[in-house]
């Protein structure tokens, strides 16, 4: 590749956040369909843990012979201290997540295992690129996938409340598709006039500032009244609570926005990783908890909700010489939410003997990323299947849309 | 000398960090010799140094953090033996509460009663509530019938130190002539950047970190800087290397320890040859083994001095290793630094540093030839920084491309503290200031270092705080000044005609100087 490319990629796609590592961001406009006849409101969330996400650690295959071998110190076991919550015979989930396990056995959270984007390197800011943008490959950073996708959407009414968000938009929410956002701070405001002056000073001088400008001071405007002020720079568990309850609470609201985003970082566990207990399992409690707010916050809407938690990456199937793990391929992928066709593992499980990992290190994947989330997109807001192969994720016809993902 | 305005403007802005105020008159030197404005501050022998009484050296620093960390946990372990005679075992049954369907402020209280992060912070790098704003009180984000707040702690080592480091840098640049010398310093860092986000020992090295790996580096040689960075106690911890053991290295079969290769992909994608530019995963495993055994000596000093840094021959990989098609036979460190010393001179490294280097400086899209011209001239001089960086200076394009890129977070504060001449004798309002606006010091989300375009600084939240701040700032401060008089200082005759008016038909001395902070003028870089 490009030296140059590389260099954009890399200062575009992963930006400083206000929120010790956290971010909402969300379409700016209401699904024209949002009040339809059938009282179905659908609302759709994606969460991107950056970093790249431990998929075996997570959703732990303790039935497969060669794990526990693999996964070494940190594995997790299916029973004594701290066992694994195991979803069925096969596959134990991190005891660190009570709440996505009820879930799952309320049948409203599913995993797909052993899956990965077309990504096959091990860069953190390639896979992160191709992961947002939906591309095939690395080197296209305009535009995200979700961004496309709610332009393919019919476009209702302007939402009219917004919370928490990083100064900045995650790549998987960039695009001409106008978005919000809004940082947490209480910071006094320039004084209306001042604003207003500036916009004109902008509108001669500098079109690109006075179109931010614009997009500022409406999400102040659209935040304010609101109590809950989150506080810059609490450590990453807590704030990815705090912004998924910001985030809740704002796509409940009737003139709320209904799809959004959140990054969290820090997931790139290559030392001390810690089994049942430990680094993972803290980051692991923070995603737990913000699925929880989104389900307590949402209230009557979670019933229409769809939340898809995926990753760049997974991690070497054999722990490092630092009990962590390296940049690998095959991972997991969360759903949770009141509409999804839950209880379920979704998975075509490639194994883990060496010959069956990727250039055997990795676990090898075998469900296309892209597949899940276009199942998702289909279902919850009829994207038909041609733009979601051509425009969402260009170029991913062999990846048909799943089926029966939603309920 | 003719007065060349225009070219001041990217004098000062585009290399500097802005005109100071008072009687500084730099605008006019800028004015009367861009270039040679610029290139003064290169002539200076050490003038990248930072030597201020009172900052220690990062084995000086490690010893401090060793003895804080044994006293806590000693306390600690005090603690618990007392308690352990005194209380019985909880009962076994005693369940968490179901978390969810909680109301809003019984979660707010459950996080703030629980976790760490939502106490109230002392004033520390990262956390920190220095400015006098709302959201910045620890006490809002407390429910009204929270538990009672602690008493204010004082600061520790940890936090003493970041801040006395940050107010070095922060008074360098608030004085600095015209800055250039510091932004190389500032470009330099984060490209090789360690958050200290890893934990305390990161916290408490990234000041010495950036004097004694970066700034006798920024014009020298490229593989020294190179070299300094990849052995310096704080980049080994930030990227685990202290814990890498080769396999077969007598710590990695005891142990039954290995390799962590962190370290070794960053040296390959983020600080030399870049993504895509030839190495494979192969070679970021050889370099992964070639590295072990660097790390540093611990509280304990078994292998050195405290806090320095020290190669460990009982973690190295023995035998000889292939990185990028050649093999390495040599024994001991002098294996790892010949790979380092090959890499700094590699083809791809000279066009990814070059790439960085003009895109930092010039514009998003870097103009191919200019690159192409530092390409060359690091190639040809063996990596000689201060020869790429009078070249940049020296080019017909640094000195047209118009003035697209946005100033950081850091370079806006600074620029701000510079014309309004204040001289900060507290770190807090920059620290926090940063960490508003989404660039906390040196404290990036990822070891790529904190965003370099355009776009990434003027997102509508970013702009939406910049005003807020200067707003604040200009309450503050706007009586003491004539905003006309500061205009002539910024950019005299290169200011817009809108700019002009806008500030001379401001409805305040206050609205006046916000507006000026905000304009294009002093934005764009």
């Amino acid at each position: 590749m490009d030296c140059s490319e590389s260099l954009t990629m890399q200062a575009t796609s992963r930006r400083a956040l206000l929120l010790g590592g956290a971010s909402f961001a969300a379409w700016a406009y209401l699904p024209k369909f949002a009040r339809a006849a059938d009282g179905r409101d659908p609302r759709f969330v994606t969460i991107i843990l950056r970093g790249a996400l431990d998929g075996l650690a997570t959703v732990a295959p303790i039935g497969d012979p060669d794990y526990a071998g693999l996964h070494g110190a940190i594995a997790l076991k299916a029973d004594g201290p701290n066992a694994a919550v195991m979803l069925d015979p096969f596959f134990g989930l991190h005891p660190a997540m009570p709440e996505f396990a009820r879930m799952y056995r309320a049948k409203q959270a599913a995993v797909v295992h052993a899956v990965a984007t077309s990504y096959r390197d091990r860069s953190h800011f390639d896979g992160q690129d191709v992961l947002e943008s939906g591309f095939p490959g690395p080197g296209r950073v305009q535009s995200g996938w979700l961004n496309r996708a709610l332009e393919a959407l019919p476009k209702g009414e302007r939402v009219t409340s917004a919370l928490a968000v990083g100064p900045t938009t995650p790549l998987v929410l960039r695009g001409t598709a106008p978005t919000v956002g809004w940082a947490p701070t209480a910071l006094p405001q320039a004084a209306d006039d001042t604003a207003m002056r500036l916009l004109d000073l902008y509108q001669h001088r500098d079109p690109t500032l006075a179109s931010a400008l614009t997009q500022g001071l409406q999400l102040e405007k659209q935040a304010q009244g609101d109590e809950m002020k989150p506080k810059p720079g609490g450590g990453g568990v807590a704030a990815m609570r705090l912004v998924a309850r910001g985030a809740a609470k704002l796509m409940a609201a009737d003139d709320g926005p209904r799809i959004g985003a959140l990054a969290f970082d820090g997931w790139d566990t290559h030392a001390n990783e810690g089994g049942p207990v430990g680094r993972l399992a803290q980051l692991l409690g923070g995603l737990d908890g913000a699925l929880a707010e989104f389900q307590s916050g949402l209230g009557a809407r979670w019933r229409d909700t769809v939340i898809v938690v995926a990753t760049e990456f997974g991690r070497t199937a054999r722990i490092n010489g630092t009990e962590g793990t390296d940049h690998g391929t095959g991972t997991i992928a969360l759903l949770a939410g009141g509409a999804v066709n839950g209880g379920r593992m979704i998975t075509d499980w490639p194994g883990l003997k060496v010959a069956n990992l990727y250039q055997a290190r990795d676990l090898a994947p075998t469900t296309d990323l892209r597949a899940v989330i276009k199942g998702v997109l289909h279902d919850q807001f009829g994207l038909g299947e041609r733009v979601l192969a051509e425009t969402v994720f260009p170029d991913s016809a062999p990846a048909k849309p799943m089926k029966g993902l939603v309920v | 000398m003719a007065r060349d305005s225009q070219a001041a403007l990217i004098a000062l802005n585009r290399f500097g960090f802005g005109a100071r105020g008072g009687a500084s008159g730099d605008f006019i030197n800028a004015a009367s010799d861009p270039r040679g404005f610029v290139l003064a501050e290169l002539a200076r022998p050490n003038g990248a140094l930072l030597e201020v009484p009172g900052l220690l050296s990062t084995p000086e620093l490690g010893k401090q953090v060793f003895d804080y960390q044994f006293e806590i946990q000693q306390a600690r372990n005090a603690a618990k033996a007392a308690q352990q005679g005194a209380s019985e075992t909880p009962p076994q049954d005693a369940k968490p509460q179901p978390r969810h369907n909680l109301s809003l402020s019984t979660a707010a209280k459950e996080i703030a009663g629980k976790d760490p992060a939502m106490q109230p912070q002392a004033a520390d790098g990262a956390n920190a509530a220095m400015t006098p704003s709302a959201t910045m009180q620890p006490s809002t984000m407390q429910p009204v019938a929270g538990p009672p707040k602690p008493p204010a702690q004082p600061l520790n080592i940890i936090q003493k130190t970041f801040r006395a480091e940050a107010l070095a840098r922060l008074q360098r640049g608030v004085v600095a002539d015209c800055g250039f010398v510091e932004r190389l310093v500032v470009f330099w860092s984060n490209h090789f950047c360690i958050s200290a986000n890893k934990g305390a020992l990161a916290r408490m090295w990234a000041g010495s970190f950036e004097r004694e790996a970066i700034r006798p580096h920024v014009l020298g040689r490229f593989s020294d800087m190179l070299k300094a960075v990849e052995q310096h106690p704080a980049m080994l911890f930030f990227l685990d290397n202290q814990q890498s053991l080769g396999p077969e290295s007598r710590a990695g079969i005891n142990r039954n320890r290995g390799l962590n290769e962190n370290l070794a992909r960053e040296i390959m994608e983020l600080h030399t040859l870049g993504v895509g530019g030839g190495y494979t995963q192969n070679d970021v495993t050889a370099l992964a083994r070639v590295i072990t055994g660097w790390t540093f000596a611990g509280r304990r000093g078994q292998l050195g001095t405290p806090g320095s840094f020290v190669f460990n021959a009982n973690a190295h990989q023995p035998g000889p290793q292939q990185v990028l098609g050649k093999t390495y036979a040599q024994a001991g460190i002098a294996q790892g630094e010949a790979v380092l010393s090959d890499i700094a001179r590699h083809p791809s490294t000279a066009k990814f540093i070059a790439t960085k280097f003009v895109r930092h400086f010039v514009a998003d899209d870097p103009p191919p030839a200019l690159v192409a011209r530092l390409q060359d001239s690091f190639t040809r001089t063996d990596g000689d920084l201060r020869a790429l960086t009078t070249a940049l200076v020296q080019s017909n394009e640094a000195w047209q491309a118009p003035l697209t890129k946005m100033r950081s977070p850091y370079e806006f504060l600074l620029a701000s503290g510079r014309l309004l001449a204040r001289n900060p004798e507290d770190p807090g309002r920059y620290l926090n200031g940063l960490n508003l606006l989404g660039q906390p010091l040196w404290s990036p989300a990822g070891p790529n270092g904190f965003p370099d375009t355009a776009a990434a600084w003027a997102a509508p939240e970013g702009i939406k705080l910049r005003l807020d701040i200067s707003a604040q700032l200009a309450s503050q401060l706007a009586d003491r000044f004539d905003p006309r008089d500061l205009l002539e200082l910024v950019a005299a005759d290169a200011a817009a005609p809108e700019t002009r008016r806008t500030i001379e038909r401001a409805e305040s001395r206050q609205q006046a100087l916000a507006l000026l902070l905000m304009s294009p003028e002093f934005q764009r870089r």
